[in-house]
């Protein structure tokens, strides 16, 4: 019964392995023969690839740092590699196959406990399908440089090291403990940053700051007594102030970083490392789902390309079978197993539809894609698809009506005041756009973050801090979680910090929090 | 393509890492030790520790929206029966639900890990230490050891490195560009040659003889080895750490010490004995059961069998300095003795028992545990056993000499950390 689901072979070439060993000459082999087919046939424009093997315990420690090969010291590392340590040993959660860095060469991680089939779909996964996509999506392009990440985690790295050697591993873990909470909102999502070197420049600023620091260091100014400097107190107004201080600000590290009036030079930089790596990993949030699909799309075709050609054995196209559907299941919203949309599912379900609305159009699709239905060059709307959108547009733009039909989706409003919830949207005639529309809100980020900014900082008087969060649709910050940010927030910012919870359409205050830094 | 082996690559890359989070977590991890302690056998303690820990400083807040405020929406695979406008029950627990739930977001405040071995013994034993290490230290001026220490330019002649010497002399002689054995015969092989020419060419052969004197005389300006050449093995005296010390476990083998009692005595010494194994290479342990007689036993007979007969305490402080007297000279052991009783002694042997410890025992001991257990239920304070009373008079006078009662279990830890804590007013 298996059998007759395997494409059909073509001809009889002599198979690329056999067997569950692999070793370094049969990855090569494997990834020149996948080569072919991804560069030559589908068209994939990769970075070079560098392919690592790695051990279950390194697996481990790279993925406490955030699956980064480099990081800076912190102890939620350490707490995420004894966590997750604890529950692979316990066998309540597996490791991944593989762990890809979107750098330039790309590298790709792959495990030595793999089978041979495991490493071949690895590769054709991470180093084809998710590289492609890091090269090519717009997303990736405009706010990361692959080609720097590493030597600019080596900085880090280093210069946090540093720090903890010149104040202490003490001083430095409070602001970084501060930063990380702060993580989230330390993304400028509407401003394209502009392209830099940033190893280099980065030197020159912490090398310039310390030149400056040692400089300008007279002890004869620490006798004097503070003087308020009256004179440098122009008569500005409020209005003045917040445009000299770019607010409203949604980026809380970056203002901390520029404005923060107590903080030192290399607190400000520490706060700096942590808001880069946020922003940098900010397009990974937003492609989650496309990123996967595009990448459980390249494995399987390309393994079944090498299976046509014979050469895959039998044996291993059904290993690979076997793990690529549980990949891509997904269970039903009743299932003890059903943790939300799995973005493998829906990715590699979404792909496959562009590629049969291009090629086997229904009336449906015609009226729905008037564009690429029936265009016949699937391979081109994928790659077009892949570069020029992120989760959210995509969906908006492709998500078929036979989609919803088959993964039967239907929406549920919840008010928290009710007791229970009740269903707006079902996969019917009039349903598909709403759903369309609310799945995508589901996959923007920006949308599910709680929006927060800097509305009001009084720099010249009592330096209090006022941040506000834009409550949509009645939904409040979480309290206990809320006022212990809050709390990292006046620390870094070192007076009182007031957080106001605003309706977004009426403007009415519905909560207040307030921090004052503890000395 | 490459490909990059890193499996060999150094192991424990998040040590620093792991050792930043031990830190955070510290006095979770010690309460949490303690509390599987009082249900664990100690004898347990010393293999690496599985710790849960609730933790409060491990915290790492950020701003997110609450789950039981405003309206919000859910997009869900799988619908089979609902049409628009059907009302779905809540389910129980509020959250969980809906796609925008992060895998990685609430829930982990509570987590379980394993320590190491070391990691275990550090925090168990953090803040405690030796008391009375004063001869352990004046021990160590004694016997010192020697050590290698690198090289040296000078030293006697059996110190002399061979190996380094020969490379630093190869080394010089090639600089100075000395000309080898083989050199020079070539050269008088040449010079023969040009000898033996027919016709001798004049030139060519003081050619050759002058070449031939400049590199003799070179060979013998430029030694073969120099005194600056010569490099000696260096050694070091360094203060040898006192590395052994035996343990005398004493206890009451009568049978008014039940079972019970006797495994509280037996938590102590296993506390008592992971303790000094963190400070000697070698601890050797000596258990010595007493009823009317004492005699030196193995542990499976110490823990396990009981006799009959009345209690005579100084009868195990006898055989505890015979034993001392026969294997354990106080000059090269540092002497620990932990002896456990339920306080019962014959009331005409205590005189003899203190006068024993005064001024036998007690001199020759770095430090004497005496631990009382008592029945299940709290002990009284006003109730004062024959050798609780006896003690205490003699603890007053040496300061290496400690009486405390035990209970419960959860009383052993208290007990142990209070007699060996760092601030103690001995130290």
């Amino acid at each position: 019964m298996t059998q007759a689901r395997l494409p059909k072979r073509k001809a009889k070439l002599r198979p690329l392995f056999d067997g569950a060993e692999w070793s370094f000459e049969l990855i090569r082999k494997v990834h020149d023969a996948m080569g072919e087919i991804a560069i030559g046939e589908l068209g994939l424009d990769i970075y070079p690839n560098q392919i690592e093997v790695i051990t279950a315990e390194q697996m481990l420690d790279s993925y406490s740092s955030i699956g980064m090969p480099l990081m800076y010291r912190h102890w939620s590392f350490g707490k995420r590699f004894a966590r997750d340590e604890a529950y692979y040993k316990r066998g309540i959660r597996s490791l991944a196959y593989e762990l890809v860095i979107n750098s330039d060469p790309c590298i790709s991680y792959i495990m030595e406990e793999n089978s041979m089939t495991m490493q071949a779909l690895v590769i054709a996964h991470a180093a084809y399908g998710h590289n492609h996509f890091f090269k090519n999506n717009y997303q990736f392009q405009m706010w990361t440089q692959p080609d720097h990440i590493i030597d600019y985690l080596a900085f880090a790295k280093s210069y946090v090291a540093e720090c903890e050697e010149r104040h202490g591993d003490a001083a430095v873990e409070l602001v970084l403990d501060a930063a990380h909470a702060l993580m989230n909102q330390g993304i400028s999502r509407d401003l394209r940053p502009r392209p830099r070197n940033i190893v280099k420049r980065e030197k020159e600023r912490a090398a310039q700051r310390r030149a400056y620091e040692e400089a300008t260091f007279d002890p004869i100014y620490r006798t004097l007594p503070e003087i308020v400097r009256e004179g440098a107190a122009e008569p500005t107004g409020v209005q003045t102030e917040q445009r000299r201080l770019g607010l409203p600000e949604e980026n809380l590290l970056y203002f901390l970083e520029k404005h923060a009036p107590k903080l030192d030079d290399w607190q400000r930089e520490l706060l700096r490392i942590v808001r880069l790596l946020s922003q940098y990993f900010y397009p990974q949030r937003q492609t989650k789902m496309m990123n996967e699909g595009c990448a459980t799309f390249v494995h399987y075709e390309i393994m079944n390309r090498l299976y046509g050609r014979g050469l895959l054995t039998d044996g291993t196209m059904l290993e690979f079978l076997h793990s690529h559907s549980s990949v891509i299941f997904q269970p039903s919203f009743k299932d003890r197993r059903f943790s939300g949309l799995n973005p493998y599912a829906l990715g590699f379900a979404m792909m496959n539809d562009i590629r049969r609305i291009a090629t086997e159009p229904t009336d449906e699709d015609r009226a729905w894609f008037p564009d690429i239905a029936g265009c016949g060059d699937w391979m081109g709307t994928l790659r077009q698809a892949w570069a020029e959108f992120r989760d959210e547009s995509f969906i908006l733009q492709f998500l078929s009506p036979k989609l919803i039909r088959d993964f039967r989706l239907f929406a549920v409003n919840d008010d928290a005041k009710e007791s229970t919830m009740d269903v707006a949207v079902i996969h019917n005639e009039q349903g598909y756009r709403g759903l369309r529309r609310r799945l995508a809100r589901h996959y923007d980020v920006a949308a599910q973050d709680p929006d927060l900014q800097v509305s009001d900082a009084d720099l010249s008087g009592s330096r209090r801090l006022v941040l506000t969060h834009q409550v949509r649709n009645g939904v409040l910050l979480d309290k206990t979680e809320a006022e212990r940010t809050l709390q990292c927030m006046a620390q870094l910012w070192g007076y009182r910090v007031k957080l106001m919870e605003t309706e977004i359409d009426t403007g009415r205050v519905l909560k207040e929090h307030e921090a004052l830094p503890m000395p | 393509m490459q490909i990059v082996d890193r499996r060999l690559n150094p192991k424990a890359k998040s040590l620093g890492n792991r050792q930043r989070f031990l830190r955070r977590a510290k006095a979770e991890i010690r309460d949490a030790i303690k509390d599987s302690l009082k249900t664990r056998r100690v004898a347990e303690a010393e293999g690496s520790e599985k710790v849960t820990i609730r933790s409060k400083s491990l915290r790492e807040p950020s701003f997110s929206l609450s789950r039981n405020t405003g309206r919000r929406d859910y997009v869900l695979p799988g619908n089979e029966e609902y049409q628009v406008g059907d009302e779905i029950p809540k389910p129980p627990s509020g959250g969980g639900r809906g796609s925008q739930g992060s895998p990685d977001g609430e829930g982990q405040d509570e987590f379980t890990f394993t320590l190491t071995k070391e990691e275990f013994l550090d925090l168990f034993f953090d803040d405690l230490k030796l008391p009375n290490l004063i001869k352990v230290k004046l021990k160590d001026l004694k016997a010192p050891k020697t050590a290698r220490a690198g090289f040296t330019t000078e030293g006697p002649p059996a110190r002399l490195n061979r190996f380094r010497t020969m490379r630093k002399s190869l080394g010089r002689r090639m600089a100075l560009r000395r000309p080898s054995e083989a050199e020079i015969r070539r050269l008088e092989e040449e010079l023969a040659a040009a000898e033996g020419e027919d016709p001798p060419s004049a030139a060519k052969i003081a050619a050759l003889r002058a070449s031939l004197e400049h590199k003799l005389r070179l060979r013998r300006t430029i030694a073969y080895i120099d005194p600056i050449d010569l490099q000696y093995n260096r050694f070091e005296r360094v203060p040898k750490p006192t590395t052994q010390a035996v343990m005398f476990c004493l206890m009451d083998a009568s049978a008014s010490m039940t079972e019970p009692l006797k495994d509280l005595a037996k938590r102590f010494f296993m506390l008592l004995h992971v303790f000094l194994k963190r400070y000697y290479r070698e601890v050797h342990l000596i258990f010595i059961r007493h009823t009317s007689t004492a005699t030196e036993v193995d542990e499976e007979t110490f823990f396990r069998g009981t006799e009959t007969g009345g209690t005579v305490i100084s009868t195990a402080l006898e055989e505890m300095l015979k034993v001392v007297k026969a294997r354990y000279s106080p000059a090269d052991w540092n002497i620990y003795a932990a002896q456990a009783s339920d306080g019962d002694n014959f009331h005409d042997d205590m005189p003899r028992c203190m006068r024993l410890l005064d001024k036998d025992v007690l001199p020759i001991c770095q430090y004497f545990a005496y631990v009382e257990t008592t029945h299940g239920e709290r002990f009284n304070d006003t109730h004062e056993t024959p050798v609780w009373h006896g003690y205490t008079h003699v603890g007053r006078r040496h300061r290496n000499f400690a009486v405390r009662r035990v209970a419960s279990p959860e009383d052993i830890y208290p007990v142990f950390h209070d007699l060996f804590s760092a601030s103690d007013k001995a130290a």
